[in-house]
């Protein structure tokens, strides 16, 4: 009848908007965490490029990565307990097994997975779990680096402040390892950009018109 | 509602300094914001000598950061303790200037100078403190630059030298100021903290000139530039002290 009968509603406001804040927050955060990183760095010879550091300098680094924190910290909660209790995780994200990771990678690496629109195949089940996953640990290292006395006993879980650092530098290149592959992915079908704007997608051969998306 | 702040007195005082750092760090700033402002479209850098909408909004988080360490930190929670074998050595060195430039002062005639709201104003010298009940402490440096080394620190509590000289506990800075022209300042909950301690000896002997000799305020709870060295002056007050980093941006707070 009309055009939205070729469209469907993949990606609920809620989820749009957690993923621009999301967006956002993430890279203030590893901007800021270069400089901060770049002050005393863990590893002799690694460093970031200064003009890629957020900041300034220190002080200013600190004061970016301490402010966006809670825009990280806060707009991921709500994501997780909307995801959670409002059933979304458990449509869109499970079941995921390990071999349907391995027959949908196989499937990709040989240019065969089918884009299913509203519906995510195992790879992408798998990566935003891991992906969640590792801003969990992100968040439990940083506070172990920023409280390291008053949560102490999360510091020891990772092994001591030291080792929290390393942790925290670790989730974040695995971050930036999901975002590269994340923006790459976007590139080669562009078409799943304009619902994370506008939450409508066209329908294609593979789609089954139902909302799965996370 | 971060930006919103009662006007007390103690805030004005407060807002204008933050205000002065805005000044020195926007600079700074402005120039890796442009990727930013192009994402966003706001007027992050700004070209005048005004603070500008991001370096309001950094003030005002991290005052409000402040307040959240302020209600994390709980008065009884101790900052880890290690075994000899854990210690640094040599422990780093770090101060405003290079370690050629340490200050020596003299201990002979140094004395401890009080002020502001403390009853019993008379100075103090080493031997006097060095007379108060020691205690010895094996805890983490930690520096705001991200390293951290492990030390061991003996003096006397701070929070029973400010009960003995009748410091008003109830007011919410002490502040320290220092031979080197460096000042800091912590809030009174910290000062009370059981391990927050007038050092002055470092791995038991006295402090050593580059590790802030005579007295060095250690505070295992606080990052390493909120642990003043070569300390003058002692100074309890409501009005915000702020400190030599502080001005220039790192976090009033900083707790660990």
């Amino acid at each position: 009848m009309n055009a939205n009968d070729q469209k469907i509603k993949i990606h609920t406001l809620s989820v749009r908007l957690f993923h621009w804040i999301n967006a956002l927050a993430i890279l203030v955060m590893i901007t800021s965490g270069w400089q901060i990183y770049n002050a005393s760095p863990i590893f002799d010879g690694i460093g970031f490029p200064s003009s890629l550091a957020l900041g300034g300098w220190l002080g200013g680094g600190i004061q970016w990565h301490f402010a966006a924190m809670w825009v990280f910290v806060i707009n991921f909660a709500i994501y997780l307990l909307i995801g959670i209790f409002g059933g979304r995780f458990k449509m869109a994200l499970f079941p995921v097994s390990p071999r349907s990771v391995l027959t949908d990678l196989g499937k990709a690496l040989r240019g065969r997975l089918p884009h299913d629109v509203g519906r995510y195949n195992a790879v992408q089940k798998i990566s935003y779990l891991g992906v969640f996953a590792l801003f969990i640990v992100v968040i439990l290292s940083g506070l172990s680096i920023w409280k390291s006395v008053q949560f102490s006993w999360l510091a020891s879980l990772f092994g001591g402040y030291d080792d929290a650092r390393v942790v925290h530098f670790f989730c974040m290149a695995l971050i930036c390892a999901f975002v590269v592959m994340h923006l790459a992915l976007v590139l080669i079908v562009p078409s799943t950009f304009i619902p994370m704007v506008t939450g409508w997608a066209k329908k294609t051969k593979h789609s089954n018109g139902e909302n799965h998306a996370a | 509602m971060l930006l919103k702040h009662k006007a007390a007195p103690v805030m004005l005082e407060r807002t204008k300094s933050i205000l002065n750092i805005e000044r020195r760090l926007f600079m700074k700033q402005t120039l890796s914001l442009g990727a930013l402002s192009l994402l966003t479209g706001c007027d992050f850098a700004s070209t005048t000598d005004e603070p500008n909408a991001a370096d309001r909004i950094l003030a005002a988080m991290s005052k409000w950061n402040d307040k959240a360490q302020a209600a994390l930190f709980d008065p009884t929670k101790l900052a880890p303790e290690f075994t000899e074998a854990d210690i640094k050595d040599p422990f780093p060195f770090n101060a405003y200037y290079g370690e050629d430039e340490v200050r020596i002062v003299d201990g002979a005639t140094w004395k401890l100078e009080l002020s502001g709201m403390i009853a019993k104003k008379d100075a103090w010298t080493l031997d006097q403190l060095k007379a108060l009940p020691q205690k010895n402490q094996i805890t983490r440096h930690i520096c705001v630059e991200g390293w951290s080394a492990i030390g061991k620190w003996g003096g006397s509590s701070l929070g029973d030298f400010l009960r003995l000289v009748g410091a008003d506990t109830t007011a919410k800075y002490v502040g320290f100021k220092c031979a080197d022209d460096y000042h800091t300042s912590i809030d009174m909950a910290t000062a009370l903290h059981p391990q927050t301690i007038i050092a002055t000896t470092f791995r038991d002997q006295p402090l050593p000139p580059k590790y802030g000799f005579p007295i060095k305020i250690r505070i295992p709870t606080k990052l390493g530039f909120k642990n003043p060295k070569h300390v003058m002056e002692m100074f309890v007050t409501n009005d915000y002290p702020g400190g030599y980093w502080e001005d220039q941006g790192y976090n009033w707070f900083s707790g660990a």
